[in-house]
């Protein structure tokens, strides 16, 4: 009899849920399969908790020294005839949902109000560092794009065959999250993913995606790959990974 | 009249050998608890495999002196250790599993919290008396334990001090840390509460205290099924499931 009750409870509260869940956008792309639930309660909850919250910043004597890297600069033949170049070819092009789309060199994205942060990059994996990212928010690369109100999410996509990824638009628009061009004062290193690199540093290390080069704002986020929101969420992965 | 007279010994009867033992709530959620444990488990240990060195205060990688190291194979090419060979990277998998059972545990932990504080179930059933608290009821209780005495009669209707003691922690100490240094090392989470990471001295000391509660918890379960067995258990486990204890004779 109580167990009865609790179900019928259960159920009507799932389906109230449901309702506010997809009002507030707090449904993931990947909510469907054997571990959607976990995913949909993962990002609902922090939907709910973190929504303007601000990762933890760092003081200068926090960075890690030696600075780390975890891979090796990509072995592209294009990749290696824009470096040779000293990226001065490397376009960031941003499409999509946007008045005017635009495509920035190296030189543009400089130009526009620079913001730094020391903030740890943690990977899935268990490792972590802390480092001083250079760069210019997100936010102002879409506003300078003229973003349409309707957007949803970013996709994002590196020079990297097959590795791209997104972010709602609450990570998009948040002032942490940085196109970054630099590192611990200097230029960013090839290994942590120069000369451009995306930093979401609310979520792990892995949608932080290296050699960025194309940014596509969608309000349809299922007409890309299998519709999943990223390839690492097809082999997986998370698609959120504020974790 | 006769019907009534021939069938009132058997129920009487039926009374005294299958009596009430776990309520309803106590049985389903150990059994979900303990499903989502082994998940976590195995998943927690998989996921280790991608990186078996731990460090202590804020962050640790490859370039970094750990607090120790595990001697065993990674899944990943880049950590070094003392093998040439790299296993198959499972992460993908046993990540949405292991946050999908601690969902779950968790979901599971605040039902039988609150089913345990509004019904007395711990007032009643956990809190020990105060007369076996005492040092020599105490050392008595643990001396048998060590000894593998065979529990008593009367430890198949309620729990022994020892057994008291030993959930009341692992409910309200073990499994409480155990969520609270596993939310610190996400990253959004200690975006909005920065307090859960720092109190524990960084994000790479909780991923090290998370890793050794979780050998506190494997002990809690290798002496928690060694006491079964000592105790009855065929008796013990169809009590958790069934909710009835069958009298001593009865044991099947």
């Amino acid at each position: 009899m109580g167990l009865g009750i609790g179900a019928a409870a259960g159920i009507s509260g799932l389906a109230v849920a449901d309702r506010i869940a997809r009002r507030y956008g707090l449904i993931p792309p990947d909510h469907s399969g054997l571990y959607g639930p976990g995913e949909t309660l993962t990002y609902a909850a922090h939907r709910l908790l973190t929504r303007h919250s601000m990762a933890r910043e760092f003081s200068w004597s926090a960075i890690s020294n030696p600075p780390f890297a975890n891979g090796a600069a990509p072995k592209d033949p294009a990749f290696l005839r824009l470096q040779a170049g000293g990226f001065a070819d490397w376009r960031l092009q941003v499409d999509g949902m946007a008045a005017h789309p635009v495509s920035f060199s190296l030189g543009d994205l400089k130009s526009l109000p620079m913001r730094s942060q020391i903030t740890q990059l943690q990977c899935e994996e268990g490792w972590s560092f802390i480092a001083e990212w250079i760069g210019v928010p997100l936010s102002d690369v879409l506003e300078t794009a003229g973003i349409l109100p309707q957007a949803k999410f970013v996709v994002y996509q590196s020079l990297q065959e097959g590795v791209w990824d997104s972010v709602d638009m609450t990570d998009a628009l948040h002032p942490q999250t940085l196109v970054t061009y630099g590192m611990n004062g200097g230029e960013l290193p090839v290994g942590n993913g120069g000369p451009l690199r995306l930093r979401v540093p609310r979520q792990l290390g892995y949608k932080s995606v290296k050699y960025l080069t194309r940014l596509t704002v969608t309000d349809d986020i299922t007409k890309f790959g299998k519709g999943r929101g990223s390839a690492a969420s097809e082999e997986g992965y998370a698609w959120y990974a504020g974790m | 009249m006769a019907d009534s007279a021939l069938a009132a010994p058997i129920t009487s009867a039926e009374r005294t050998t299958q009596r009430a033992r776990h309520a309803a709530m106590v049985r389903v959620t150990h059994w979900v608890a303990a499903l989502c444990f082994f998940g976590l488990l195995v998943t927690g240990l998989e996921i280790v495999v991608s990186h078996p060195r731990f460090y202590w205060g804020e962050t640790g990688n490859d370039l970094t002196k750990p607090l120790f190291q595990i001697p065993i194979p990674a899944s990943r090419q880049l950590v070094p250790t003392a093998y040439d060979y790299v296993l198959p990277d499972e992460n993908g998998w046993s990540r949405a599993l292991h946050f999908q059972s601690a969902w779950a545990v968790v979901i599971t932990g605040l039902a039988y919290v609150l089913f345990g504080l509004l019904t007395g179930h711990f007032r009643r059933n956990l809190l020990p008396h105060r007369a076996d608290v005492s040092g020599g009821a105490l050392r008595a209780a643990i001396a048998d334990h060590l000894r593998f005495k065979r529990p008593g009669e009367a430890e198949a209707w309620s729990y022994n001090v020892l057994q008291r003691l030993s959930y009341l922690l692992v409910v309200f100490v073990v499994f409480p840390v155990m969520i609270w240094t596993g939310l610190a090392m996400s990253p959004a989470v200690v975006s909005a509460f920065p307090g859960l990471v720092t109190t524990l001295g960084g994000q790479q000391s909780a991923r090290t205290i998370h890793f050794f509660l979780t050998w506190i918890l494997v002990l809690f379960v290798v002496v928690h099924v060694m006491m079964i067995c000592l105790a009855g258990f065929r008796r013990r486990t169809r009590a958790m499931i069934t909710g009835r204890v069958a009298a001593e004779g009865e044991r099947g």
